[in-house]
């Protein structure tokens, strides 16, 4: 924040022409302007859909027609408390739904770290896998996108006894979130000396000790981001949640969400009220983990 | 990591071992029970519903039906404007956006978080809310035209291409935190002695992108922009939720596409037949993304 800084604001009077005078001080100066001014594009980018669902959930009318405001005249969080107590058609037993929410990116989460680094320590560091078909086949699940699959898999819950349970999505987030997670484990398994396994296994250490005491230790930043990867995928998903869970006790907010489109003339302060409740949980996991998510996404990494 | 044994490992594609050890037996079973877990899940909710569809979709007069589909037609050109510009843009801004968040100040890092929301926040809402801003005179994006510049905002969903456009930008706006976050580790890995080498060479600025970190990032570069392509002709909620294909089902792409054929129209194996038309060009990008993670790494 040089533009503020003391050195610059003591300048004399005559201030612009010594600054003219050092083109380098002027093309900081520059620099910092137009970083200030694209800092305020990004600022307003990323925060005005958020905006417009705090406005409509604040406003206090909220039914067919929105007004046309920008910012709400009576501010009210009636809303929120409709949403919290489950007092409107779609919103009965909602955090019933929302525990279902969190079961699924839970065991997702947990699931995904579990098999991505068995998964991975065995085709990276036991090297079972030799050449580039089968060392990373995980991600030819992503030939086929998971939309795509959304039909057979539907009729095949069905050959599997599990339409219309939740372990039916949780099994489709699993599929899809663990080839990438395997794949980032395996670039920062990279980082880790294959010497400490070595040393290990000379001092007697099975393979499933050293996967537990070097392996999981020395990748914690990447299981933490593929951890998170793997719950923002179960929570932005909404497809398989609509087709597999088919009845009310199932059923998560995502598709209450989505079901109010469904009617005429729906309470979208309602609407908009559920979805930032619904953002709260991801959004907080995400800041409370996200120190160590930066480190863990390297990705075909630059070293030297 | 520099060690000799480790560059052995990782550019040996045929002698994977170091002189002297050899997998023993008993290690083979071990990682196969490692691996276990994962192929289970990868046979039973990948292999065999990628099975299961591609005989759903056999009959060839489902592919003569889709061809004679106008709709089909429109929408295969839709998913190719949608993942071209939506990946390519959203690519081109994150790697040049990771740059400005290298900066040091207190206001860059603190902006970085809140730029970084867009990702942590779910993407129904999202969407939901990109819906309710662009939807009529009401939305917030023609009040906002009205109330700061006097303008008579278009009614954005009436129009293609304003609407694709809208699409796409929905996208970007959801997952360019997340690229541009791979491409800030990158950058991060980039030791400093090379800018200064760089610098001493007079290499700065947009010199010393192009020549000095474009180059190091390129297989990163390379890497997500494949990843990301795979990710996006998947991509349903984005369309679903924000244009929903209006006007007149003229913005669908395959995936949505696909499940109002299943779904709507109830013929699933014509759904399932149009999603499978993408497969020829899936597979071989996959392929290649493969490839590249096994030679991807960049020796300095």
């Amino acid at each position: 924040m040089s533009l503020a800084s003391p050195r610059l604001l003591r300048l004399p009077e005559a201030a612009a022409w010594p600054l003219l005078r050092q083109p380098h001080r002027l093309r900081r100066l520059l620099g910092t302007a137009a970083a200030m001014a694209l800092g305020l594009v990004l600022l307003i980018w990323s925060l005005l859909p958020t905006y417009n669902m705090l406005l409509i959930a604040l406003d206090a009318e909220g039914d067919t027609e929105y007004s046309g405001i920008v910012w709400p005249d009576e501010p009210t969080l009636d809303s929120f408390r409709v949403v919290v107590n489950g007092d409107y058609w779609y919103l009965e037993h909602f955090w019933h739904k929302f525990a279902n929410s969190l079961l699924i990116a839970l065991a997702t989460m947990l699931l995904t770290v579990l098999l991505g680094s068995l998964a991975s320590f065995a085709l990276s560091r036991m090297r079972l896998a030799r050449g580039w078909l089968l060392g990373n086949f995980p991600v030819l699940t992503y030939a086929v996108p998971a939309s795509f699959l959304v039909i057979p898999f539907y009729r095949i819950m069905r050959v599997y006894g599990l339409s219309d349970t939740l372990w039916a999505v949780i099994a489709a987030d699993v599929a899809f979130a663990t080839p990438y997670a395997i794949l980032i484990l395996q670039q920062y398994a990279k980082l880790i000396p294959r010497e400490f396994d070595e040393a290990a296994q000379v001092d007697g250490a099975s393979p499933f000790a050293v996967y537990r005491s070097i392996y999981l230790p020395l990748t914690a930043p990447a299981l933490v981001a593929v951890g998170t990867f793997a719950l923002l995928l179960a929570w932005n998903e909404y497809v398989y949640q609509y087709l597999l869970l088919t009845s009310e006790r199932n059923m998560t907010v995502a598709v209450a969400i989505a079901q109010f489109f469904d009617a005429d003339e729906a309470p979208w302060n309602y609407m908009m009220a559920t979805s930032i409740v619904y953002a709260l949980p991801p959004v907080a996991i995400f800041f409370a983990l996200r120190r160590w998510m930066t480190a863990g996404l390297t990705l075909g990494g630059v070293r030297g | 990591m520099n060690s000799a044994s480790d560059t052995l490992a990782l550019q040996s594609d045929t002698k994977d071992h170091p002189p002297g050890r050899r997998l023993q037996r008993s290690e083979v079973a071990w990682a196969f029970a490692f691996l276990a877990p994962y192929l289970a899940v990868f046979a039973a909710f990948v292999a065999y519903p990628v099975a299961y569809g591609a005989w759903l979709a056999r009959e060839p007069a489902l592919y003569g039906e889709l061809l004679a589909d106008p709709l089909f037609l429109g929408t295969v050109i839709n998913t190719v404007l949608y993942v071209g510009l939506g990946v390519n843009v959203m690519m081109f801004a994150a790697v040049l956006l990771s740059g400005f968040f290298m900066r040091r100040e207190w206001w860059v890092r603190a902006l970085l978080a809140v730029y970084l929301f867009s990702w942590a926040l779910p993407a129904i809402p999202s969407f939901v809310s990109f819906h309710w801003m662009l939807i009529g005179e009401q939305g917030l994006i023609d009040s906002l035209l009205r109330e700061l510049f006097g303008v008579e905002g278009p009614i954005w969903f009436n129009d293609q291409r304003l609407a694709l456009a809208w699409n796409v930008t929905a996208y970007v706006w959801k997952w360019m935190p997340f690229w541009t976050m791979v491409f800030l580790a990158g950058r991060m890995a980039i030791p400093q002695e090379i800018y200064e080498a760089a610098a001493i060479d007079g290499a700065t600025g947009v010199r010393r992108f192009l020549h000095v970190v474009f180059p190091l990032l390129a297989n990163i570069y390379l890497v997500s922009t494949l990843l990301a392509t795979l990710w996006t002709v998947g991509d349903f909620n984005t369309v679903y939720l924000v244009s929903m294909g209006a006007p007149a089902r003229s913005t669908d792409v395959l995936a949505t596409l696909g499940f109002h054929y299943a779904f709507d129209a109830a013929n699933p194996e014509l759904g399932v037949a149009a999603v499978m038309c993408a497969l020829p060009l899936l597979v071989p990008l996959a392929l290649v993304l493969m490839r590249r993670l096994q030679a991807g790494e960049v020796q300095l």
